[in-house]
C-alpha cells in the first residue's frame, strides 16, 4: 500500500532492500496488501452502488435522472443526467488506464530497445495518466455544479443523496489516485524511476485500474439503465 | 532483492504494447456500443436492453482486470484475493436488489 | 525477517544501527515501538482496562434491573449504559483482545520476526487507543452514545437522535474501523507471505488459521458499516435523505447494511477464541487436534456463509416469506461447520492424556457454554420461533452465552496459556481455579435466567419494569450473578498482576506444547527467532520432543543439506540472551510517526464534532490542522526507512 512504499520511495529502493527478506511466496508484501485492499474496496463500492440501486425510482420529488419532472410550483426539470458529456469523461478515464499501463511498461523496461523516446518515457505517461484523471475530475466538477444550478443537491431528494454520495466517493478515490501519480512523477523527475521501482508503480497502477473499473460499473448502472 | 521479486512474478508473459492498445480499442468500442444502444428507444424498451448492457459492463470489467491489472498473468494468489471478495460483493448487491424489491401484498 | 546473518550489507546496516540514537526506554519506548510483541501487550492492557469499564456498565445496568420500578439511574442514563456496554465490549474489548493475540502470536506461530508492515501495526494500535478514548470519554460529560450499539436509524438520525451522543458513536466507529482494517491488511499479508520454510497453509497452527479467516471477514465486513456510517453521518451533518422516510428513505437500508457487517462481526468475535481453544486443547490432551483439515475448512465455510445469514436479525421487519425462508435456511446451515468444531474438540480430548490447568478449564468451559449459546441460536434461526424471541431477553441470553461464555472464556484460556510466554512466569493455578469457578457459576447465574424472563416476554433495552409479570425472580438472580462475575474479574486482575511479579518461572515450554512459539525463550527476544526455523510438520516441537504423539500426522524431513543444526527445528533452549546486533539481525527502527498520524486522525474527527456544535472557525481549524498534521506525519513516515 502507499504506507509501505516508504523506504523504496525516498531512499531509491536501495537502502531498505540491502538484505534479502524471506517471503513464502516470492511475491512483494505490498502487492499482496494492495490486492487485499482492492478486495475490500469491492465491498465498499458494492454497498454504495446497492444503495443507489435500491433507492432508484423512490425519490418523492424531482429532478430525476432519466425523466422530466414538473414541480408542484410548476417548474419544469428535464432529465438531469447528461449522457454525452459523461460518455466523454468515461472515455477519458478508460484512456487513462491505457496511459497507466504504458507508464508501468516504461518503468519496467527502461533502457531496453523499443522503449526509447516518448514511447518509453515514464514521465510522459505518468503525466498523461494524471492529466486524464484530472480531466475526468474536471468533468465531474462540471457535472456537479451544473446539477446544483439545475436544482439538484445532495439534499434535494433520494436521487441527489445517493448519486452525489456514490459519485463523490468515486471522485475522491480518483483524486487520491491523481495525487499518488503526481508523487510518482515527482520522484521520477527527481531521481528517476527504474525497473527496481516497478513495484511501487505497479501498486499505484492496480489502484488506478480498480478506480477505473468501478467507474465502468457506475457508468452502466447509473447512467445507462433507466 | 526487489528485482528478484519482480522477476519471480514476471517470469510469465507480459502483454505487449500491441496487446494493450487492442484492449484500449475494445474498451472504446464496447463503450461506444453501450452509448449507441442507449440512444435506440426501441432497444431500450425491449427486455434485452438491461441484460445486454450488463453483459457489456462485465466484459469491460473483466478485460481491464485480466489484462491491465494483469490478473490473468500473475500468481494465483491474487486471483483468489480478488475474486473471493468480488463474488461476495456481487452476491450481496444482488441480494439487496431483491430484498428491497419486495412489496407486501395489500 | 532476514534469513541468515552477516553479509556485507548487514555489516553496514549494523554499523549504521550502532550509530543510531540509543534504544528508547520507558514511556517513549512504548510510544515508538513497532515490535509486534509490545504492540500485542499494549492491546492486552488497554482491552483489559475496557473490560473493566464495560463490566462496570453491566453492573450498573443489572443493579437498576435487580428489582421492579427502581430509579438507580434515569432512563436516559440507562440508554447510554446499555449502548456503551455493547459498543465497549464488542469494539473495545473482544476485538482488541483478539488483536492482542493476533499481534503477539501470529509471527511467533509462523516462524517470522515481525508482521509484514510493523509501522502500520503500531498505527493500528494507536488509532484504537485514541478512538477508544473518543467514544468513551463522553460518558463523563453525560453525552455518551445512547442509540444502542447497533444504532438503528432513524432513531440515531438527526430528528430523533439529536445532540452529540450518536455523533460520538458514528465517528468513533469510523475511527475504530480504520484500526481494524489496517491490521487486517497487515495480517493477511503476514500470514500469506511470511511463513517459515516448510510451513504450508495446512501446517499452520489452528489459531493462525482462524485468524486468517477473521482478517478476511474484517476486510469484507468493515467497508459495509463504513458506508452505513457515512450515510448516517451525512444525514446527521449535511441533511441528506438516506434514512428520511418522508423523502422516500428506508430505515431498513440501515438495518441491512448494519447486519451485513454485524453478522460477520460476530464471527470475527468468536473465531479467534475458537483458535485459542484449538491450541489449548491438544496441548493439554497431549494429542493432536482431531480433524485438523475439517477444522480449517469449517472455519473457511463459516467465514463464507457468514455473509449469507445477516437478515436473521431482521425476521420481524416484514421482509416477506421468501427472504425469511432463505435466511432461515442459511442460518441453520451455518450451524453445521460450527457444530463440527465442537465435536472435533471433544474428539481431541477423547483418549488423550488430560491435564486441567486453568487454561484447559476455560477451554472446556467454552465448549459447554458455546453449545448452550448455539442451541438458543439455532432456535432463533426459525422465523416463527424468532418472532417471539426477538427483542426479548431470550436473545440477551443467547448473545451472552456465545460472547461471554464463548469468546471471553476462550480469551481467558488463551491468557492463562500464553501468559508464561509473554511474561516468563506462570499464572497462579489456585487463584486461577477460583477465577474459573466463580466466573462459571457467575455467568450461568447471570444469563441462564434470561432465557426464562425472555420467554415470559421481558423486552430488551427497557430501563425498568413493573412487578408481577413473572420476571422479578429471574432479574434478581441475574443481578446476583453479575456481582459474582465482578468478584471473579477482580480475582483475575489480582492473579494477573501478582503473577507478573511472583509467578513460577516458566522457561521456554511449560506446557509441552507442539508449536513454534514454544521453541523460543519466554519472554521472547526482540528478534523472536535467532534462526528462522525449517518446519517439517504441523507440530514441529512434538516432532522433535514427543514423536509418539505424531502417529498418523504427516511430516517431512528436509534433506540433510538444508538442515543446519542437528534438529529439524532449532531449539532455542538457551537462556542467555543475545541481542539482535550480536546476531546481525536488522531490526526496524522505533518511530513515533504512526502515533502522530493517529493523533492527526483524532483531531480531524474531533473537529467534526465541534462543527456540529456550531463553532465553525474552531472546527475548521481542527479539521484542517488535524488533516495537515496527519498528512505531514504520513509523508514523514513514508519517506523514512523501515530498518
Amino acid at each position: 500500500m502507499i504506507v509501505a512504499n516508504a523506504a523504496a520511495v525516498a531512499s531509491g529502493a536501495h537502502e531498505a532492500h540491502e538484505h534479502t527478506h524471506y517471503t513464502t511466496t516470492s511475491l512483494d508484501n505490498r502487492k499482496i496488501a494492495i490486492w487485499a485492499f482492492i478486495g475490500s474496496e469491492c465491498m465498499l463500492f458494492a454497498s454504495l452502488i446497492s444503495t443507489y440501486l435500491v433507492y432508484k425510482g423512490r425519490s418523492v420529488v424531482g429532478p430525476f435522472p432519466h425523466e422530466a419532472w414538473t414541480s408542484p410550483a410548476g417548474q419544469l426539470f428535464k432529465p438531469i443526467l447528461n449522457i454525452p458529456v459523461t460518455s466523454a469523461s468515461t472515455f477519458v478515464l478508460l484512456m487513462s488506464s491505457l496511459f497507466m499501463v504504458l507508464a508501468l511498461a516504461a518503468v519496467e523496461n527502461k533502457g531496453k530497445p523499443g522503449y526509447e523516446g516518448l514511447q518509453g518515457s515514464s514521465k510522459f505517461w505518468l503525466l498523461a495518466t494524471a492529466l486524464a484523471g484530472a480531466t475526468f475530475l474536471g468533468f465531474q466538477a462540471y457535472e456537479f455544479t451544473s446539477f446544483v444550478h439545475e436544482g439538484l443537491t445532495i439534499r434535494t431528494n433520494l436521487f441527489g443523496t445517493s448519486f452525489f454520495t456514490l459519485t463523490g466517493f468515486h471522485g475522491t478515490h480518483v483524486a487520491v489516485g491523481v495525487l499518488w501519480l503526481m508523487t510518482l512523477l515527482f520522484i521520477d523527475i527527481r531521481r528517476g524511476l527504474g525497473p527496481a521501482d516497478a513495484i511501487i508503480v505497479d501498486i499505484c497502477a492496480l489502484y488506478w485500474h480498480f478506480v477505473d473499473v468501478v467507474w465502468i460499473a457506475i457508468f452502466t448502472l447509473v447512467y445507462l439503465i433507466k | 532483492m526487489s528485482n528478484d521479486r519482480a522477476h519471480a512474478d514476471s517470469t510469465h508473459e507480459h502483454p505487449s504494447w500491441k496487446q494493450y492498445k487492442w484492449v484500449a480499442l475494445w474498451l472504446t468500442l464496447i463503450t461506444a456500443l453501450e452509448v449507441w444502444a442507449y440512444y435506440m428507444p426501441a432497444f431500450v424498451a425491449s427486455p434485452m436492453y438491461k441484460p445486454a448492457i450488463l453483459v457489456m459492463m462485465v466484459i469491460k470489467f473483466a478485460i481491464v482486470v485480466m489484462f491491465y491489472m494483469h490478473l490473468k498473468y500473475d500468481n494465483k494468489i491474487f486471483r483468489v484475493l480478488f475474486t473471493g471478495p468480488l463474488f461476495i460483493a456481487a452476491c450481496t448487491l444482488i441480494a439487496y436488489v431483491f430484498l428491497f424489491a419486495y412489496r407486501p401484498v395489500g | 525477517m532476514a534469513l541468515s546473518a552477516a553479509t556485507p550489507a548487514h555489516a553496514s546496516a549494523t554499523a549504521r544501527g550502532a550509530s543510531q540514537s540509543p534504544e528508547p526506554s520507558g514511556l517513549w519506548s512504548w510510544l515508538t515501538t513497532v515490535d509486534h510483541k509490545k504492540i500485542g501487550i499494549l492491546y492486552l492492557y488497554t482491552a483489559l482496562f475496557y473490560l473493566l469499564v464495560g463490566g462496570l456498565e453491566a453492573v450498573l445496568i443489572r443493579t437498576q434491573l435487580a428489582r421492579p420500578n427502581q430509579s438507580v439511574v434515569s432512563a436516559e442514563t440507562y440508554n447510554q449504559l446499555f449502548t456503551m456496554h455493547g459498543t465497549t465490549m464488542v469494539f473495545l474489548v473482544i476485538m482488541p483482545l483478539s488483536a492482542a493475540f493476533f499481534n503477539y502470536l501470529i509471527p511467533l506461530q509462523i516462524g517470522a520476526r515481525d508482521v509484514a508492515f510493523p509501522r502500520l501495526n503500531a498505527f493500528s494500535y494507536w488509532v484504537y487507543a485514541l478512538g477508544g478514548l473518543f467514544i468513551t470519554l463522553p460518558i463523563f460529560f453525560g453525552v455518551a452514545p445512547n442509540g444502542g450499539w447497533f444504532g438503528y436509524a432513524p432513531l440515531s438520525g438527526p430528528t430523533y437522535g439529536g445532540g452529540f451522543n450518536m455523533d460520538f458513536w458514528v465517528l468513533g466507529l469510523q475511527i475504530l474501523g480504520i484500526s481494524s482494517l489496517a491490521a487486517a491488511f497487515n495480517f493477511i499479508t503476514t500470514i500469506i507471505n511470511l511463513r517459515a520454510p516448510g510451513m504450508t497453509l495446512m501446517r499452520m497452527p489452528m489459531f493462525t488459521w482462524m485468524s486468517l479467516v477473521v482478517q478476511f471477514l474484517v476486510i469484507l465486513a468493515f467497508p459495509v458499516i463504513t458506508a452505513a456510517l457515512f450515510f448516517l453521518q451525512f444525514d446527521r451533518f449535511f441533511g441528506t435523505n438516506f434514512f428520511v422516510v418522508q423523502a422516500g428513505g428506508d430505515p431498513l437500508l440501515w438495518q441491512h447494511l448494519f447486519w451485513v457487517f454485524g453478522h460477520p462481526e460476530v464471527y470475527i468475535l468468536i473465531l479467534p477464541a475458537f483458535g485459542l481453544v484449538s491450541e489449548v486443547l491438544p496441548t493439554n490432551s497431549r494429542k493432536p487436534l482431531f480433524g485438523y483439515n475439517v477444522m480449517a475448512y469449517s472455519g473457511i465455510m463459516i467465514g463464507f456463509l457468514g455473509f449469507g445469514v445477516w437478515a436473521h436479525h431482521m425476521f420481524a421487519v416484514g421482509m416477506g416469506p421468501v427472504a425469511d425462508s432463505i435466511f432461515s435456511m442459511t442460518t441453520m446451515l451455518i450451524g453445521l461447520p460450527t457444530g463440527v468444531k465442537i465435536f472435533n474438540w471433544i474428539a481431541t480430548m477423547y483418549g488423550g492424556s488430560l491435564r486441567f490447568p486453568t487454561s484447559m478449564k476455560f477451554a472446556i468451559g467454552l465448549i459447554a457454554m458455546f453449545t448452550i449459546g448455539g442451541i438458543s441460536g439455532v432456535m432463533h434461526s426459525s422465523p416463527p420461533s424468532d418472532l417471539q424471541q426477538t427483542d426479548s431477553y431470550f436473545v440477551v441470553a443467547h448473545i451472552h452465552y456465545v460472547l461471554y461464555g464463548g469468546a471471553m472464556m476462550g480469551i481467558f484460556a488463551g491468557i492463562y496459556h500464553y501468559f508464561p510466554k509473554i511474561t516468563g512466569r506462570l499464572m497462579n493455578e489456585r487463584i486461577g481455579t477460583w477465577h474459573f469457578w466463580l466466573n462459571f457459576v457467575g455467568l450461568n447465574l447471570t444469563f441462564f435466567p434470561m432465557h426464562f424472563s425472555g420467554m415470559l416476554g421481558m423486552p430488551r433495552r427497557i430501563y425498568t419494569y413493573d412487578a408481577g409479570q413473572g420476571w422479578d425472580l429471574f432479574n434478581m438472580i441475574s443481578t446476583s450473578g453479575t456481582y459474582l462475575l465482578l468478584v471473579a474479574g477482580l480475582l483475575f486482575a489480582f492473579n494477573f498482576f501478582w503473577s507478573r511479579k511472583h509467578g513460577t518461572l516458566a522457561g521456554n515450554d511449560p506446557w509441552g506444547a507442539p508449536t513454534l512459539e514454544w521453541s523460543i525463550p519466554s519472554p521472547p527476544p526482540e528478534y523472536n527467532f535467532a534462526q528462522i526455523p525449517e518446519v517439517t510438520s504441523r507440530y514441529p516441537l512434538w516432532d522433535l520432543k514427543a514423536p509418539g504423539t505424531m502417529a498418523g500426522i504427516e511430516h517431512s524431513h528436509a534433506d540433510a543439506a538444508s538442515i543446519n543444526s542437528a534438529h529439524a527445528v532449532p531449539m532455542h533452549e538457551e537462556t542467555e540472551r543475545r541481542t539482535a546486533r550480536e546476531l546481525g539481525i536488522p531490526m526496524p527502527f522505533p518511530t513515533v510517526k504512526p502515533f502522530m498520524v493517529a493523533v492527526g486522525i483524532l483531531v480531524t474527527f474531533s473537529g467534526l464534532i465541534v462543527m456540529h456544535a456550531g463553532k465553525f472557525p474552531l472546527a475548521m481549524t481542527m479539521m484542517l490542522g488535524g488533516a495537515s498534521f496527519m498528512v505531514g506525519s504520513l509523508y514523514a513516515w513514508l519517506t523514512s526507512p523501515l530498518e
